[in-house]
């Protein structure tokens, strides 16, 4: 079977004739569910959400029932909602689509969230370089502000919360939890240490907090409309729902692929729905969920546990696109977006490329993490460059393995992750660059016909 | 209320520890200490340096239950956490356990170290602050000893002049954020501020924010590295060169414990010293160059006796005849020593005079520099000198001199012709000047005696929480000095006939501390100093306001 494409939180893209206007939304039965949640015990609403069991989508996947259920509602002081919309992930472009394209499914889970949650208020924390995004969000609460579904006395109930739209400050780090709020403060956006600071209990203005991405927060109005066991039942039971795969890089059709957990493996996504690699190449790596994510081998074989409990030896192209599968495969599908990366791709650019970004996007705060990226940048640009030497390859391997698991926040791991999988799975590569530089006796770039990546 | 503790295992040995503290304070109670830049006590807690890093693990709980696994035995199935937890980040519970030397924690240390070193000039033998550097001290303890670096390092402001008393080298930082935290936690307003990102990141300061503190030193002390160093001590003595005695400053009644570093007889730096009950570990820049009234050549070099030259021993003698010629006015001051005032009180007894005091009461900043400017005003209450908050003046006395009912005065460093007398009044009075600097009072004094500054003694002062502090001599007097008490005991002995056998401070405080009900128990107060009853005292008006651990109205710390 082909595989196919499962519609439910991109169910208004791409129909014909649709805008981002509130009318439209209407049109297509939006805000209804809203008006039925204002209606309906909060303790049912969050119990709905715990039963589904969808995960973040974010990139942790940590399930979103049980982070509202770490929500410290005795402390008295008021609870905030934050949307987590700095989507700046390399390789991750879903949640832009939504806030372009459909705006008002957005407000709509955020209004319903913010009830069930019960919070004072709602910020969208917007990356800066979504401007026209910023905009259409602006826009839209204006328009659902006029209908009453934002604001005082939602839907006629007695539930009033605001949304605020707030402009990132263009720097990856924002999208970390706790760094987020921190740059939503008017600080830097430094990530804070975890104990204490738990959104749920000291989130922003030291307030217990609910962060949640946009996309996860588009399941919320369908876990309470169609409700928790249903939605649960949707794709593999570990990770219930649909995945929306990001896919750029080599590929045919890059694009934008909402499918049902499990539904089909990346062979089949990659081959069917993006069309394969470009004429003439074939694949040779896969990164695939953002950049911070293990990289996988085309060729790589696993070991894999069946759904029936039987062992099963696959290859990388037969992995099932749910969250459980790339966990055992040494990797994670983090916020989804697939980098395509074929046989004309030097490995050893692409890991400076990505070392680069990380350098550069460190927060400065913790040692490891600041001084760590810069360090393996500054390797792997000089391996690029043609000064690489022999020990540089287990160096840089040894430098990333002491940033895991060291820092305040996970940019470390999503930094170090890439290298070190990148160094051991495709080591030889290395070792071969480095000895042709060598014979060659040059300095500088060799591989003139390689795409150049940095 | 008791105090609530929990069990605690570092490195396999059971402790008992007190509850809601982080893991490093109780394994530095415990006696075992964890390498740390960032973390201070005083400050809040934001685990960026990664240098604490320590292994901990909770006794596993059954998955189904949640009870805790016990074996037979009573000891715990621990359930180690899967990564290294910051130490200043995490709070001790029951039954924790820490490891603070395994491999892994030494791998952790390594990393860190090496990381930090990366883009630190290794400029120590031109540094100020080696010796006393955290990062010298942990590199040599836990570092590789080698680097793996090949790069160039990152280059970054070298020479920012802040606020004409610190030198800002943006190169030696590690970005622990310690002074970003001080200005903005202690001196309440923010100075110091990270620019740039990653490894780039550079401490700055704000644009004109920089020269109004007068806290801002304590960034050089707390500075774990030689990014900030102080301008006036910058390459002026190697800090092993110093010899470190305790003191107490005396800028005002606040009591800040300091530490005096000298060497062969002058001081070079003062910086504070930790007193979780007065100053935590601060103290205000104005109160580090107190030592400079004492250094400008202002000191009374010998004894003089009718503005002549002469033995410190005759001066002595001098005083004691005009001493026994009666009417006699004691002026005594809020620099002396307890022991002092308490010897002074004896004298006043003996020689049937009045003590007198001026007041010294300046703007009070509602942190470590108290509206009164002297150290040791409740001594002279304690010891029964006054029974008053003095006057800002001695016009009283004037005017008594003036009348004819005073006939002498002893006046101890007080300035008299600043505090309300005129330059005839030394005409109808014997005046005579016991202090260590020149003054107005000196020059036209009948006798002189050169004693010493509060570097140059030992004591103990009462602050403004009526805690009894000691402070000890920091440097060596000049030859022809008398010590403060030593002269006191002298004369006390020639007026009143009365034996104190042996001159020396300690006898003189064991006595003092028997005879005056409120200072039992204070012969030796020890480096925290002790809190003694001043409810006796509520009913005077102290210019203090509230301030660090001192409540105006209640007397508790």
């Amino acid at each position: 079977m082909a595989a196919q494409e499962d519609r439910i939180i991109y169910s208004h893209i791409g129909l014909e004739g649709w805008n981002a206007s509130i009318e439209k939304y209407i049109e297509s039965g939006g805000y209804r569910i809203l008006a039925e949640t204002v209606k309906r015990p909060r303790e049912e609403l969050c119990d709905e959400m715990s039963k589904s069991n969808v995960k973040g989508r974010g990139g942790a996947g940590f399930p979103i029932g049980r982070k509202w259920s770490l929500l410290d509602r005795k402390s008295g002081k008021p609870i905030y909602l934050v949307c987590n919309a700095d989507e700046s992930e390399p390789g991750t472009c879903k949640d832009r689509l939504i806030i372009y394209e459909d705006p008002h499914r957005l407000i709509e889970s955020i209004m319903c969230a913010a009830y069930a949650i019960n919070a004072a208020q709602a910020f969208i924390y917007i990356r800066g370089e979504y401007i026209n995004g910023y905009r259409v969000l602006i826009e839209a609460i204006e328009e659902a502000k006029k209908k009453n579904f934002v604001g005082k006395n939602v839907c006629g109930g007695d539930y009033s919360c605001e949304i605020t739209v707030t402009r990132g400050a263009g720097c990856y780090v924002c999208g970390e939890e706790t760094g987020l709020l921190s740059s939503l403060m008017g600080g830097r956006a430094y990530p804070r240490i975890k104990p204490p600071y738990f959104p749920a209990v000291m989130g922003i203005y030291d307030c217990p907090t609910i962060v949640n991405n946009v996309e996860s927060l588009c399941w919320v109005p369908i876990v309470f409309d169609k409700g928790g066991e249903a939605v649960s039942k949707i794709g593999v039971p570990g990770d219930p729902g649909t995945h929306i795969w990001g896919v750029s890089g080599q590929v045919q059709k890059p694009g934008r692929y909402e499918i049902a957990t499990g539904a089909c493996t990346l062979g089949e996504l990659l081959y069917d729905l993006c069309g394969g690699p470009l004429a003439g190449r074939r694949f040779k790596a896969v990164i695939p969920g953002g950049s911070s994510m293990k990289i996988l081998r085309w060729d790589e074989k696993f070991n894999f546990k069946m759904p029936d409990g039987s062992m099963k030896e696959i290859r990388t192209e037969d992995i099932p696109l749910d969250s459980g599968s790339f966990m055992q495969c040494g990797t994670a599908i983090g916020s989804c977006g697939i980098i395509v990366m074929d046989n004309t791709v030097d490995m050893v650019e692409a890991a400076a490329n990505l070392a680069q970004f990380y350098a550069h996007e460190s927060c400065g705060q913790c040692t490891p993490c600041r001084e760590g990226t810069m360090w393996m940048s500054r390797i792997a640009t000089r391996i690029c460059e043609g000064w690489g030497r022999k020990e540089d390859v287990d160096l840089l391997k040894s430098v990333a393995d002491n940033i895991v698991g060291r820092t305040i926040c996970a940019l470390g791991e999503g930094a170090a992750w890439p290298i070190q999988s990148n160094v051991a799975k495709f080591k030889d590569e290395y070792c071969a660059k480095i000895e042709r530089q060598k014979k060659d006796g040059g300095q500088g770039r060799l591989d003139n016909n390689a795409y150049r990546l940095i | 209320m008791e105090k609530q503790t929990v069990k605690i295992n570092v490195n396999g040995v059971d402790y008992e520890v007190e509850a809601g503290q982080n893991v490093l304070e109780a394994c530095r109670k415990v006696g075992v200490e964890i390498p740390h830049f960032c973390y201070h006590e005083n400050l809040s807690v934001v685990g960026n340096c990664r240098m604490c890093l320590v292994m901990t693990g909770m006794p596993a709980r059954d998955r189904a239950t949640g009870q805790v696994l016990q074996k037979a035995d009573g000891t715990f199935e621990i359930a180690w956490a899967p990564k290294p937890a910051i130490a200043c980040g995490t709070r001790v519970a029951e039954n924790m356990h820490v490891i603070t030397d395994s491999d892994e924690v030494r791998r952790c240390r390594e990393s860190v170290l090496e990381f930090i070193l990366l883009n630190h000039p290794l400029d120590c033998p031109i540094c100020d602050k080696a010796g006393e550097c955290r990062l010298q001290e942990y590199s040599h303890a836990f570092g590789s000893g080698k680097s793996r670096y090949v790069e160039s390092k990152n280059v970054k402001p070298k020479k920012v002049n802040v606020a004409n008393k610190i030198m800002l080298d943006a190169e030696r930082c590690i970005q622990c954020s310690r002074c970003i935290r001080i200005s903005r936690e202690i001196g309440g307003k923010d100075i110091f501020g990270f620019t740039k990102r990653g490894s780039k990141t550079e401490i700055s300061v704000y644009e004109g924010a920089d020269n109004e503190s007068n806290y801002l030193l304590n960034v050089v002390d707390c500075c774990p590295v030689g990014a900030l160093t102080e301008k006036e001590f910058r390459f002026e003595m190697r800090t092993w060169f110093l010899k470190v005695t305790d003191s107490i400053c005396a800028e005002s009644s606040a009591g800040v414990n300091t530490r005096v570093w000298s060497r062969e007889g002058k001081i070079y730096r003062i910086t504070p010293r930790k007193n979780p009950f007065v100053n935590d570990a601060w103290m205000s820049d104005s109160g580090r160059y107190v030592y400079d009234r004492f250094e400008k050549g202002n000191r009374l070099e010998s004894a003089r006796i009718d503005s002549s030259p002469s033995d410190k021993g005759y001066a002595a003698q001098r005083c004691v005849e005009i001493l026994k010629l009666g009417k006699v006015a004691i002026v005594a001051n809020g620099w002396q020593t307890v022991e002092e005032q308490f010897l002074i009180g004896e004298l006043a007894k003996a020689c049937d005079a009045k003590v007198y005091m001026a007041s010294h009461v300046d703007e009070d900043d509602g942190k470590l520099v108290s509206a009164d400017r002297t150290p040791n005003l409740r001594g002279a209450l304690v010891t029964g000198l006054i029974s008053e908050y003095p006057k800002p003046d001695l016009k009283e006395l004037a005017e008594k001199v003036r009348s004819g009912e005073v006939k002498t005065v002893l006046c101890f460093r007080e300035d008299l012709i600043d505090l309300g007398f005129e330059p005839k009044d030394f005409k109808s009075a014997n005046i005579i000047y016991c202090g260590a600097l020149e003054n107005d009072t000196s020059r036209d004094a009948k006798v002189c005696v050169p004693l010493r500054s509060e570097f140059e003694k030992e004591g103990m002062w009462i602050n403004r929480q009526f805690r009894v502090q000691k402070f000890d001599r920091a440097v060596e007097a000049p030859k022809n000095s008398y010590c403060d008490c030593e002269f006191l005991v002298a004369v006390l002995r020639e007026v009143s006939g009365a034996s104190f056998e042996t001159p020396s401070i300690k006898r003189v405080r064991k006595v003092m501390c028997e005879k005056i009900p409120a200072l039992r128990g204070c012969e030796n107060v020890g480096k925290l100093g002790v809190l003694i009853d001043g409810s006796a005292f509520a009913h005077i008006a102290f210019p203090e306001t509230d301030a660090m651990h001192f409540k105006k109205d209640s007397r508790e710390a």
